[in-house]
């Protein structure tokens, strides 16, 4: 215990006394804190439409101002033909072209159906289905909203209408910031602890302090103990700071208890920087150190389920979320904050980090060599 | 107690897959010794004093020290030596006196023996007024006394140096080597590596390494008068001709 003392004190020492380590820590996730959420936004707005109005009558301009005052469209383009409004998308100038054509309103009315034509620039294909669903959205509120004005005039019977109304549970105006961020938060704690261990070792390494430690009598899991608790403590100092931030800033407060998440933190980065010590007892500099922690962590948050459903995934690319200790953080801030998940409701993603902690500090430790073969 | 054997080598080996980086070395050290060991670089010298700390696995040889087995107590060879490497690795962001009490630390000296050596560190080295500068800013030269007492402060059985004196100005040098006299007059035995000829003049006993064998093992003046040369420099010379390999 002692030993561990003062590798203790020479290690927080060394962090408190590198002022490049506190910038990175604290400045540079609360800055992305603030700018990432603002940016990861899921739905799509600002979609550029170009309008080639072949009728230009009443009921025509009437939809497309629907379209416009929607809020997801700009009208970009008001061309004369359609070839002039293809050239539009062409020149990235559009994202989506509406041709309505001549006759419109008047085949509306008389044989009461219409056509009109979207194309879309399906080369953002996010932009591109959700846009082309957008307006369609739009046009069936649309069609809805003029048939029910003739059946008001004409006084027929009303045509009975079967309408969805869907019940958000968990995050009743889906609000996407509600689960974005508290992700994003746990993405910026995991690259900040598994880099940052991993380099740390690597350090002593290319110093030649390793040497000196090695010739020691200190214990391996001395060693690492030793290395794993400062930054087990900066890391739940950065999910704090995260958590205070995301309360004052985006108004997030979780529904269960901070309680139960830190208790999952605590052990979810004994894991992730079991992992990043591990990567350290192969990498001989910390360019390399660098690089695989940094291939691997962006692995994991792809795969976390953070930006797209894990349910959606292959069943292949599922089965690898199984071996992800990212994703099950992810699903428990979001099952803590907006379900309010206790302990007994994660337990089961506890056992399995409990699991992962072994896995990997265990792992490191075999690894770990005093002496060279 | 004048005779005890306190590093037992024989036939010590280590192999680099085909290159054979210490071939079959042979020699014993006597507590409280001055032993140098001598070579051009790439001789083998880092490789055999590796081993002796337990940081290297010897291929093949019988090897102890301090009375213990190289291959299986390793970890208790390491609680009696002390060692200083090539490289400098003190801590260049700790201060003088975080450094001391770091290391004096994990060889498990207590509070006030802590307190104790750090005082007399520092009064010894003359960096009193350096106790708060980080090591980093220090000149070369106290770097390496601060090493060399570092590695000795929990007053192991022996102390390894691994060419503690590369780089540093003559007269340094001399200060450094006063100190490791006052390390085995307090019955450190000291296992030094150089390549500078005058300093293996002050060493009790020298032994020449030479494509990983050694060459000759002997006082600084049987040596000389054995090879018929005027110093260490004309033995060396004459010896270390024959190396094969180039480093």
């Amino acid at each position: 215990m002692r030993t561990l003392k003062f590798l203790l004190r020479k290690e927080l020492l060394q962090i408190f006394r590198d002022p490049a380590i506190f910038k990175i820590l604290f400045i540079m996730p609360m800055v992305q804190l603030l700018i990432l959420p603002l940016a990861a936004d899921y739905e799509v707005k600002n979609i550029n439409l170009g309008v080639v109005d072949h009728d230009r009558s009443a009921y025509s301009r009437k939809m497309v101002d629907k379209i416009i005052s929607s809020g997801y469209f700009r009208l970009r383009d008001y061309s004369s033909t359609y070839a002039q409004g293809l050239k539009a998308i062409e020149q990235d100038k559009t994202d989506l072209l509406l041709e309505i054509p001549t006759q419109f309103e008047r085949r509306l009315i008389k044989e009461n159906e219409s056509e009109i034509l979207i194309s879309v620039n399906a080369i953002n294909g996010v932009k591109a289905g959700l846009g082309a669903a957008y307006i369609q959205g739009i046009l069936q509120d649309y069609n809805m909203e003029i048939r029910m004005q003739w059946i008001q005039d004409l006084r027929f019977n009303r045509i009975p209408v079967i309408q969805v109304v869907p019940a958000n549970w968990y995050n009743p105006n889906m609000n996407y910031r509600m689960f974005m961020v508290p992700g994003i938060l746990v993405m910026l704690v995991t690259m900040i602890g598994s880099s940052f261990a991993s380099n740390n070792i690597v350090r002593e390494k290319e110093m030649g302090t390793i040497e000196q430690i090695n010739v020691s009598p200190i214990k391996k899991a001395q060693f690492i103990v030793g290395k794993l608790v400062p930054f087990w403590i900066l890391a739940i100092t950065v999910l704090t700071m995260g958590l205070i931030l995301a309360r004052l800033v985006y108004g997030i407060i979780p529904l269960g208890h901070y309680v139960t998440i830190y208790i999952f933190a605590t052990v979810y980065l004994v894991a992730i920087l079991g992992l990043g010590l591990l990567l350290s007892t192969y990498a001989q500099t910390q360019q390399q150190s660098m690089l695989v922690s940094f291939f691997i962590t962006m692995i994991f948050n792809l795969l976390s389920g953070l930006y797209t459903p894990i349910e959606s995934m292959p069943a292949w690319a599922q089965m690898i979320t199984w071996f992800n200790p990212v994703s099950y953080f992810i699903e428990v801030m979001r099952m803590v904050m907006l379900k309010g998940s206790g302990l007994a409701d994660i337990r089961y993603h506890i056992f399995a980090m409990i699991g992962f902690a072994l896995f990997f500090n265990g792992w490191a430790i075999l690894n770990y060599r005093k002496r060279s073969g | 107690m004048e005779t005890e054997k306190v590093i037992r080598v024989q036939e010590l080996t280590k192999k680099f897959g085909d290159f054979t980086a210490v071939d079959s070395i042979s020699f014993e050290v006597t507590k409280g010794e001055i032993f140098g060991f001598l070579g051009a670089n790439g001789a083998g010298k880092t490789t055999a004093i590796r081993m002796l700390c337990g940081l290297s696995l010897p291929t093949s040889g019988i090897a102890s020290v301090a009375g213990f087995d190289v291959y299986k107590q390793n970890e208790s060879i390491k609680k009696n030596i002390g060692y200083m490497s090539q490289k400098f690795s003190l801590y260049e962001d700790l201060t003088v006196v975080e450094n001391i009490s770091f290391y004096a630390g994990i060889y498990g000296l207590n509070d006030n023996q802590i307190r104790e050596k750090t005082g007399l560190l520092l009064a010894q080295l003359q960096l009193e007024g350096e106790r708060k500068s980080l090591v980093r800013s220090l000149p070369l030269g106290w770097k390496q006394k601060l090493a060399f007492s570092i590695a000795i402060v929990h007053d192991p059985a022996i102390v390894f140096l691994d060419e503690p004196t590369g780089g540093v100005d003559p007269i340094t040098r001399r200060e450094f080597w006063s100190m490791i006299y006052a390390a085995s007059a307090r019955g450190i035995t000291v296992f030094v590596t150089t390549h500078y000829m005058d300093e293996a003049e002050y060493c009790n006993r020298v032994s020449i390494m030479v494509d990983g064998r050694i060459e000759a093992l002997d006082s600084p003046q049987n040596l000389m008068s054995n090879f018929e040369g005027r110093s260490m420099d004309d033995v060396f010379l004459r010896l270390a001709r024959k190396a094969q390999r180039t480093s």
